[in-house]
Formats: C-alpha cells, sequence, structure tokens
C-alpha cells in the first residue's frame, strides 16, 4: 500500500466489537483484565492504550519503522532518549536545532553527567572530529530551525555507527511525507507531533520511531519508567492529522516554494533561507533528502533594523503571531525574539540567528492571499 | 502575559472581529476555509478556537437580563439557542456556500426536518425529483402527511412535470444535486427559475457536490442543505447537517431549531470545524480519485455501466460540466451478468474500501444499495428508485487511486 493509504487505514482498522469505521476513543486508565497475574494486551493507560497505540502504530508504518512511542510534547520524546543515556556518555549535537532541544541539553542533560558539544553538521568533518570514545549519540535536525540547514542523514549515520553511537534525528520540519530517516540509516526518528502530525494547532504531542526492536524495548521501559504518554484525546487528533497529513504537507511546501521565490525577488529582502531555492547552501542534498519538494518553514531577513522586522512581524493579518509551526493556519515570528530566545546571545549570534531574521510557517491558505499579506506588511514597515 | 478574562468572553455578537462571513470574493477558497468565520484574535489568545462546553450563560445581574431582552442584545444565553464554537462553524460553512446564514444541525436528517417544519403547515405542499436519500422520501411521505402535508414526487429532471405539480398551495421544490445513488445532476438556473416564476421556495440538498463543486446559491437557489456528516466533516467521526440561505429566509428556521432543540455538541462542532480547513485538499483528493476510479470501471469488462457526472457516457454530463467544478467521490457502477449475491462477493472481495453505509469521509468507503438501504423494499419499489440488484456504490476516499483501483480490480478478477 502507498503512504497515503497506509496513513489512513494502517493502526485504524475498525472496532471489531461494533464495526465503527473509525476506533472508539478509549479515556480509560486502566483495563479489567482476565485473571490475578494475568495480563491481558492493555493494563495501565501509561503503559499502554488503545487511542495512543493506534497512532504509534500508523506512525510507526508511514516511518518505516518496528514500532513508535507517543509523547506528551516533542520535548518529552527528546528527553526519553536523553534519559536513556547514563552519566559520562557524550551527544554530539546539531548547532542548528530547535531552541528547547539546545536548552535541555545544555542545561538538563548536563546535570545528569551527560557532556555535549554542538557543532555545524552540514560539515561532517567537524562532526567526526567532535566525536569522543564517550560519544553514545549523534543529535541532528533536518531541515534545522531556523536557517533550514540540510544535515546528510545518510553520511552521519555511517559516521555514527563507524564509531558505535546511535544516529537520532528531529524530522519535525520534514515529516515522513519527504524524508524517512530510518530508510537512510538513521536509529531513532523523534518529531514534535504537536506540528505538522497533528497539523491544526490543537494538539501538544512528541514521538519516537526506531528501526530496531532492541532499543525501541529500551525506549519504552523509559518512557513507562517516566511517564510523559502522549494523552487519549491527543492521540486521537494526531492521528485524525495522519490522514490528511501527505495532502497538507505537498500542499504547503508548494505554496511555500512560490511564496520563497516571490520573496527572493523582493527588493526589500536580503535574503531568504529555503532550501528550495537553488541558492541555498542544502539545495542539492535536500533535493536528493527531501523527494523534491523542500518542507513549509523558511526563514528571510529584511532590509532595516530590529525594530523594522518586529513592526514586519506584528503588520501581517493573515499570518499570526505565534511560535510552533507545521498547521494549517500560517504563522510568523522573530526567532531571535521568540523561539530562539532560550540561545544565549553569544551562541545566537554564532549560529546565524540575526535580530532582524523573520520566520514563517506556511499554512494551507491560498499563495495569493499570503503573498498579499506580507507585501502590505513590506507597505506597513 | 494576559490575564486571565473575568469578563463575557467574545462571542458571535462581537462581528466586527469576525472574518467576513459572506464574500469571499477578496480571498481564495482554502484562505475561506482556515479562515472564515473566525475571529482573528480569539478568547484567551487561543490560535484556535477554544470549545464552550457550556450548557448555559451567566449574567452579570438582572438588568443585564433586562437589556439583553429590551435591546435585542446579540451574546449567548443558552445552549440550545448557541455556542460560541457553533456559530464559529456557521459563519465559516455560510462563506464557504457564499450564503448568508448556516443552521447547524445534529445531523442531516435533523436539518432537513428542521427546515421544513419551519416553512410548512398543513395543507401546504411540497414537490420533489424522485431520486434522492431514502430517508429523505420517508420522512416527506411518511411522515409529512401526519402533519397535513402533501408531498408529491415527479421523475427527476422532469422540469416540466414538476412546473405541472405546482399548485397554489405548493411551498417548496426539492432535489438533490447530484442524486444519490444516480448522480443525476440538475439544471440548477432552471429549477430555481420555476421556483421563482410560481413564487415557490427551492432547496437543493447538495451534500453529494459540496460547496467546492457546486454553488446553489449562486445559480439562485434558496436553500441548500447539507449532511456534514459526508464531506464537509470529512473523517467519518461525526454526524451534523447544515440549511444554508438568506438572512431573512433563515430566520424562522434558526429560532424553530432553538425550540425543537437538534443542535451539535460543541466537541462535535469543533471536529466539523477542524475538518472544514483540509476541504479544499481533501476535495481535490476525492474528485481525482472519484474520476480515476470512474474511468477504470468504465474500461472494465465486468462493468456493465458507471454512473458518474464526470464521464462524457453520463446523461447529464453536459450540465455537470459546466456547472461544477469536480463530480465528487461517488461512483455507482453496475456489475455485468451479475445477480445481487454475484454483485456482493465482488464487494465482500475488496480490501481497502469498508463495507458500511455513508459517505464523503477519507476512509473509502463501498455499498450494495439493495442490501443496504433497499433490503426490505419490494422488487417493484426497487425498480422504481432505480436500485438494481447488481448496483454497487463506491465513497472513494482519498487513499492512493492507485491503491483503490488496484483492489477494485482484484476483486473484479477474483469473482470473475
Ligand atoms: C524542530 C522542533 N523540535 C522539537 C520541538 C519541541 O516540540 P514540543 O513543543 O512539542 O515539545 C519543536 C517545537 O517547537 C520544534 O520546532
Ligand atoms: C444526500 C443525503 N442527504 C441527507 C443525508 C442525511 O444526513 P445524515 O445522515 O447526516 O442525517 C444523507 C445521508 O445519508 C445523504 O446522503
Amino acid at each position: 500500500m502507498q503512504f497515503r493509504t497506509r496513513a489512513i487505514h494502517v493502526g485504524n482498522e475498525p472496532c471489531p466489537q461494533t464495526g465503527a469505521v473509525v476506533p472508539p476513543l478509549h479515556l480509560a486508565t486502566t483495563f479489567v483484565q482476565p485473571g490475578a497475574g494475568e495480563w491481558g494486551e492493555f493494563d495501565y493507560s501509561r503503559s499502554g492504550n488503545p487511542t495512543r497505540k493506534a497512532f504509534e502504530t500508523t506512525l510507526a508504518s508511514l516511518e518505516g519503522g518496528v514500532g513508535a512511542l507517543a509523547f506528551s510534547t516533542g520535548m518529552a520524546a527528546t528527553h526519553c532518549v536523553i534519559a536513556s543515556l547514563k552519566s559520562g556518555d557524550h551527544v554530539v549535537a546539531g548547532s542548528d536545532i530547535y531552541g528547547g532541544s539546545y536548552r535541555l541539553l545544555h542545561k538538563i542533560a548536563n546535570r545528569a553527567g551527560i557532556n555535549v558539544t554542538l557543532v555545524d553538521t552540514n560539515d561532517l568533518a567537524k562532526v567526526e572530529a567532535a566525536i569522543t570514545p564517550a560519544t553514545k549519540l549523534v543529535w541532528i535536525e533536518s531541515p534545522g530551525n531556523p536557517r533550514m540547514s540540510i544535515t546528510d542523514i545518510d553520511a552521519c549515520a555511517k559516521l555514527a555507527h563507524r564509531h558505535g553511537a546511535l544516529l537520532g534525528i528531529d524530522s519535525t520540519f520534514a515529516t515522513p511525507v519527504l524524508t524517512r530517516p530510518l530508510e537512510l540509516g538513521a536509529d531513532i526518528v523523534m518529531h514534535s507531533a504537536t506540528k505538522y502530525i497533528g497539523g491544526h494547532s490543537d494538539a501538544m504531542g512528541g514521538a519516537l520511531v526506531v528501526r530496531d526492536a532492541a532499543l525501541l524495548k529500551e525506549l519504552y521501559f523509559v518512557q513507562n519508567a517516566t511517564g510523559a504518554v502522549m494523552g487519549p484525546l491527543e492521540s486521537y487528533l494526531c492521528s485524525r492529522g495522519l490522514k490528511t497529513l501527505e495532502l497538507r504537507v505537498r500542499e504547503q511546501c508548494r505554496t511555500a516554494q512560490a511564496l520563497a521565490e516571490w520573496l527572493a525577488s523582493h527588493p526589500r529582502v536580503a535574503r531568504v533561507l529555503y532550501p528550495g531555492l537553488s541558492g541555498h547552501p542544502g539545495h542539492e542534498l535536500a533535493h536528493r533528502q527531501m523527494g523534491g519538494q523542500f518542507g513549509a518553514m523558511m526563514s528571510f531577513e529584511i532590509r532595516g533594523d530590529l525594530a523594522a522586522g518586529k513592526r514586519f512581524a506584528e503588520s501581517t493579518k493573515l499570518f499570526s503571531l505565534a511560535v510552533s509551526l507545521g498547521a494549517v493556519e500560517s504563522l510568523i515570528e522573530q526567532p531571535a525574539s521568540m523561539s530562539h530566545a532560550s540561545y544565549d546571545a553569544t551562541d545566537r549570534a554564532k549560529h546565524g540567528i540575526a535580530d532582524g531574521l523573520i520566520r514563517l510557517s506556511v499554512g494551507l491558505e491560498a499563495f495569493e492571499d499570503l503573498r498579499d499579506d506580507l507585501e502590505s506588511a513590506f507597505a506597513a514597515v | 502575559m494576559s490575564q486571565v478574562q473575568m469578563s463575557r468572553p467574545k462571542t458571535a455578537a462581537d462581528e466586527p472581529t469576525v472574518s467576513p462571513a459572506l464574500p469571499t470574493a477578496d480571498q481564495q477558497f482554502a484562505t475561506v476555509a482556515v479562515h472564515a468565520g473566525e475571529a482573528r484574535q480569539k478568547p484567551g489568545d487561543s490560535i484556535t478556537d477554544p470549545i464552550f462546553c457550556a450548557s448555559t450563560y451567566t449574567f452579570e445581574n438582572t438588568q443585564s437580563i433586562i437589556d439583553f431582552i429590551e435591546q435585542d442584545q446579540q451574546r449567548e444565553e443558552y445552549g440550545r439557542y448557541g455556542n460560541p464554537g457553533e456559530r464559529v462553524v456557521e459563519r465559516k460553512l455560510a462563506a464557504l456556500e457564499g450564503g448568508e446564514d448556516a443552521v447547524l444541525y445534529s445531523s442531516g436528517m435533523a436539518a432537513l426536518v428542521g427546515l421544513l417544519m419551519a416553512k410548512l403547515s398543513a395543507g401546504d405542499e411540497v414537490i420533489f425529483f424522485d431520486e434522492c436519500y431514502h430517508r429523505s422520501r420517508e420522512f416527506c411521505t411518511k411522515h409529512l402527511g401526519r402533519f397535513g402535508v402533501t408531498t408529491r414526487q415527479v421523475k427527476t429532471c422532469d422540469y416540466a412535470a414538476m412546473e405541472a405539480a405546482i399548485t397554489p398551495k405548493t411551498r417548496m421544490l426539492i432535489s438533490e444535486s447530484p442524486t444519490n445513488p444516480h448522480l443525476s445532476v440538475i439544471d440548477l438556473e432552471r429549477f430555481a427559475e420555476i421556483g421563482r416564476k410560481r413564487g415557490v421556495d427551492t432547496l437543493i440538498d447538495a451534500t453529494l457536490a459540496t460547496p467546492y463543486n457546486l454553488r446553489p446559491i449562486a445559480a439562485g437557489i434558496d436553500f441548500v442543505l447539507h449532511s456534514a456528516t459526508k464531506y464537509l466533516g470529512g473523517h467519518n467521526d461525526l454526524l451534523a447537517g447544515t440549511v444554508i440561505g438568506s438572512k431573512e429566509k433563515m430566520e424562522p428556521v434558526r429560532n424553530l431549531r432553538g425550540i425543537m432543540g437538534a443542535v451539535n455538541g460543541p466537541q462535535n462542532c469543533y471536529l466539523l470545524g477542524r475538518g472544514l480547513k483540509t476541504f479544499e485538499l481533501r476535495m481535490q483528493r476525492h474528485n481525482e480519485n472519484g474520476m480515476m476510479v470512474a474511468e477504470f470501471l468504465a474500461g472494465h469488462p465486468r462493468i456493465e455501466r458507471v454512473y458518474y457526472p464526470g464521464l462524457p457516457s453520463h446523461p447529464y454530463y453536459e450540465i455537470a460540466r459546466k456547472t461544477m467544478r469536480g463530480f465528487g467521490g461517488l461512483v455507482t457502477f453496475l456489475v455485468k451478468d451479475a445477480d445481487w449475491r454475484a454483485t456482493a462477493d465482488v464487494i465482500d472481495a475488496v480490501k481497502i474500501p469498508r463495507i458500511a453505509p455513508s459517505l464523503g469521509g477519507v476512509e473509502s468507503l463501498i455499498e450494495q444499495p439493495l442490501v443496504m438501504s433497499y433490503y426490505q423494499q419490494t422488487p417493484e419499489a426497487r425498480k422504481q428508485f432505480g436500485i438494481y440488484d447488481n448496483m454497487i456504490r463506491m465513497s472513494c476516499g482519498i487513499e492512493s487511486a492507485d491503491d483503490l483501483i488496484a483492489d477494485l480490480g482484484q476483486a473484479l478478477d477474483a469473482t470473475a
């Protein structure tokens, strides 16, 4: 079955008792057992829930993994991976990662004696140089956030494996529609399901998908022991989101490409960071790795100072000024003051997050309407 | 950080903050689907509308109740009369349809009953084209009579017969377009013209077309009805119905709903609004899949006939082509030289579409009208309604068309 068909049917078998074409939403916290000491498939909802399981099954199929684990947020999913490490372990992470992941690695993981080195993962030599005998995990994000840097998953997987480390990737921006990292050698795919997977800005969630059954078991142990599981209602909404994932992402990519091209030729724009533009340093690689579409996230610098950037972000009528991304409604934000405020100012500068940078999450509205909205914001600045 | 709002939340009454419910001319359909009907700044500054589960709404003091009544203030009062989330969806539906007012009901049937009960009195007559959802027919023929309303059925698309059946007591002309399950397409302008000329309201159940494919109000129709259970909700996980028309004509309809009470629940309204955000994308895919499946079946040696308005062989192809943007996901077909059992075998052999009534959701569904809806009818009645033993109705979802075609192909081969 093709991707689109699996998104609708795998994990969503009709209810065997009633025939309901959409499986019921199980809010139950506990499940009646066949006997004392005999366990049914589900016992307690932290350990497993049918609605969560349905979502995990669909997502695992879409990513080509042996299984998936759903969490209450994307950060909880990433934390589960970190919590599977131990004191003295070392992590090599990309420098263009989500601010919250940066914070988790630098302000939480360090407390457990886990050491972190940030490197530009576009430069494989630097990645290799950062690896030590204690390195257990290489953590990348592609496309990266907010510069839309593209990392070579296949090469990073080979490199990590050569040194006995796992490759984990935050694939939130790419979604399984555009990239299936497990097929490229990654060991763990992480998603903030809050974004494209839920897709409607109405459910917080995170997920891990893995290739190896033993690793799944280990991560499941951590998840069950620490407890940040996805709730049933969110699982239901995420499953519902997966059914239109491919349609949404492909359409959002088409609109984003058109907007990026329009912005690139706009006299008020200094530069556009979008992997779908041939001038983007990751363009060739993205073309290979993302199957010809480039995501619906982009950043650009407008000509003008910090205040101009702020005014621009506040002047749109269709794009809403808000953090987060990936949903049907378009959003706009200023990374330096919003999504990446948790980076130190020096790290921000080092990683190219200029004060005048504007980030767009392109939604499902029509290209013409979004373009006109941006044009009116330019006029307001 | 904003303070928690202690004053009353914004409601439908706060019209100026709401995207215009009517004009779609200045925004494209996809943008309307995402934003229309919503306040830009929502309660609690949420990006999505909150779900108001409250059954009732508080007044600050006695004077505020008196002001509410005497000044005819627009605000919420009690859940049966309206809910903020429901109003958002109603405005979105009205905007998508290009109508002034949409009233939402707990199901498509509740919408039909609600409209007819609001518009008809004892002694009135309604006329409808005979191809239609069997429960709509049942309500008209079996139940309206109990309230002293006379119903007449005329052959679908026989406009002369419809006009001839009009008497001074006729209050409503009703048709589906496309019809269920034959997918006959009505000439809406002609239909509307008959109503206008004779001073009779017209109603089109456009459930199978949706506002993406068909715009009855632009063609002069007074009321458009949808079972929003189908494409509008789109995920086979909610029941809803709506009637859309001018503010003036809808006012008594809205008032009666508040009395009869077939309102939708707040969670359901939310899911419906959520489904509408991807409405254009889903419809484009349903249209594509419907067309490809219809073409595949039309070229298959085991198929006797395909009913699909997008095929040139369809009797209403010309009018469909002129008036519809696409032809939807519903495809009806006859299996060649098959009795009812051999036809059922084809249905039992498919693997992807589920065997179930209903249509318009992301997952494909398949059924045999004879068994699903007309099993208890006499062979004569079935013949009268054009329901053949070898008829299959398939609702194409948004799966890959290749998978659906391969599946139908294997089912037809396996049962040959
Ligand atoms: C790329 C990326 N990864 C991870 C996260 C964290 O996910 P969540 O907010 O669901 O915890 C985000 C969220 O903003 C993100 O954009
Ligand atoms: C054309 C048509 N109209 C109305 C209805 C009734 O809608 P509901 O099932 O939402 O009551 C249906 C549903 O089966 C239908 O197919």
